[in-house]
């Protein structure tokens, strides 16, 4: 058994298409209509062949609320890892990526959180020993 | 100041994790929930459930020593320590032995 597929849950998919791949660089793997929306995945381009990211509609009732409470907290919906940090902290920032927690040291890791612009909030992940 | 609002400090005070939190507070201003987990972790080594933080965070508020705002959709946590809390959390002083004034 494995996971090859794992989602977040968007406002909307075209805005999210845009800013998954655009802004952070990930490639559409998957692009399938589905009813009104789409089976719409992203990967990595580093692994093209590993999990894919879905990009999931919003629109269940229980998916509003969920969300809110989580961003309130400033929990994130994600977690991404770089090899480095700091210059993807950079990088994003210079795209326009506005980030709610700024690179900070958590034990074994340095962390960042940004917005994803369609209600998530995501983080970023340098392991320091790796 | 009140013996209510009194009662309320000192309980704040009275425990280690909620002093920590404010240690935390003072270095770097409006944290949300995740992000004084986080801290607690990063310098403590405690690793405190989210739940456990947010009781104390709430304490913390209701004695008047944090306050919140809104970033954005995230609730941020600062420390809001006026000149009125301290003198009450120096409750003491005023059974300092006579003499000893400097």
């Amino acid at each position: 058994m494995k996971i090859y597929v794992t989602s977040v849950f968007v406002d909307s998919q075209d805005k999210a298409e845009k800013f998954y791949t655009e802004i952070l660089g990930f490639k559409v793997k998957h692009n399938i209509p589905l009813g009104a929306n789409r089976w719409l995945t992203v990967v990595s381009e580093e692994e093209p062949d590993g999990t894919e990211l879905l990009l999931e509609p919003s629109d269940h009732p229980a998916v509003g609320p969920y969300k809110e409470a989580l961003v309130a907290d400033g929990i994130s919906a994600h977690s991404f890892q770089v090899q480095d940090l700091d210059a993807e902290w950079k990088k994003l920032t210079d795209r326009g990526v506005e980030f709610t927690t700024e690179p900070m040291d958590a034990g074994p890791v340095r962390m960042a959180v940004f917005d994803d612009t369609c209600g998530n909030l995501i983080q970023l992940i340098q392991m320091k020993d790796a | 100041m009140t013996d209510d609002q009194l009662d309320l400090i000192f309980k704040a005070l009275s425990d280690s994790t909620r002093r920590r939190i404010i240690d935390h507070l003072s270095k770097r201003p409006a944290q949300s929930l995740f992000e004084v987990c986080a801290a607690s972790v990063a310098e403590d080594g405690i690793a405190l459930s989210r739940q456990t933080v947010s009781q104390h965070l709430a304490v913390l508020e209701k004695a008047g020593l944090i306050e919140i705002e809104w970033k954005g959709r995230t609730k941020a946590h600062s420390l809001s320590v006026s000149e009125d809390d301290i003198a009450a959390a120096s409750w003491l002083t005023k059974y300092k032995p006579k003499g000893n004034e400097t």
